[in-house]
């Protein structure tokens, strides 16, 4: 694992996220947003987990991106207007990375090294997940139905009275 | 120079501030939902990394709980922008400072 690939998607992924959250247009935060998922997909794929990089950016480029691009287009009518800047949580994001940064450094029990493995093929996730995790997909597939049908009749049109 | 834990743990905390950063400097509900979501993906980094790094990387137990978080995820953040587009449709705005009222 060479440190300069890291690096690079690393700070790719940390300069699309600030742009995302600091961007006065919404728009231009959704497409850093994008930017910032795909380098996380590459943080997954470089830990070795290809199945979870791809599931990223299946779910969440596919459909978390075009939702908030499609919502962004939904509600935009004045919405462009940002006040002055809050200052405070400025201060409050830098104060809690100082602190876990002095935690993790700190920490004298972490491993230093990746032990070698074999590949996690996406055969052996679907052997664990119909086999140990089977409840708990199940569990998902019932809570992704009820998050539809609750996002549904969110958006029904209220009935005029 | 290998990548150790600890660098892959310092850029999830820095992911997971920004993601901080965005959820408590914005008064705009759709950045706030962005800020959760990158603060969710700094998690699921980290549980991935904790895996790869364990001693015993043959059990995907971290991978399993990334995959399902994700897909938590994805639950949340439809329903969120739901909400999002309901209270744009009473309000007519979706800046959080002007929703101070219980009353509709």
């Amino acid at each position: 694992m060479s440190s300069a690939a890291f690096l690079v998607i690393a700070i790719l992924t940390l300069a699309g996220a600030l742009a995302a959250a600091t961007l006065p247009k919404l728009i231009h935060a959704a497409l850093c947003l994008v930017v910032t998922f795909f380098g996380i997909a590459a943080l997954y794929f470089f830990l070795g987990a290809e199945f979870v990089g791809l599931v990223q950016v299946f779910v969440y480029v596919g459909a978390v991106a075009v939702l908030i691009v499609f919502t962004i287009l939904l509600t935009r009518r004045e919405s462009e207007t940002t006040g002055p800047f809050n200052w405070g949580g400025v201060v409050i994001a830098v104060a809690v990375f100082c602190g876990l940064t002095w935690a993790i450094l700190h920490t004298s029990a972490l491993p230093q090294a990746a032990p070698q493995i074999e590949a996690l093929t996406v055969k052996r996730i679907g052997e664990v997940l119909m086999t140990d995790y089977v409840w708990p997909l199940q569990c998902v597939g019932l809570l992704l139905t009820a998050a539809l049908l609750g996002a549904l009749v969110l958006v029904m049109e209220e009935k005029r009275r | 120079m290998t990548t150790t834990l600890s660098l892959v743990l310092v850029v999830s905390a820095a992911l997971f501030c920004v993601g901080l950063l965005a959820a408590l400097s914005r008064r705009h509900a759709i950045f706030i939902l962005i800020g959760i979501e990158l603060m969710l993906a700094a998690a699921n980094i980290n549980f991935v990394a904790f895996w790869r790094f364990g001693p015993q990387p043959q059990e995907p137990t971290g991978v399993m709980v990334a995959i399902f978080s994700i897909a938590i995820a994805a639950a949340e953040a439809a329903v969120g922008l739901a909400l999002v587009i309901a209270v744009y449709r009473h309000y007519r705005t979706i800046e959080v400072d002007k929703l101070d009222q219980l009353k509709g």
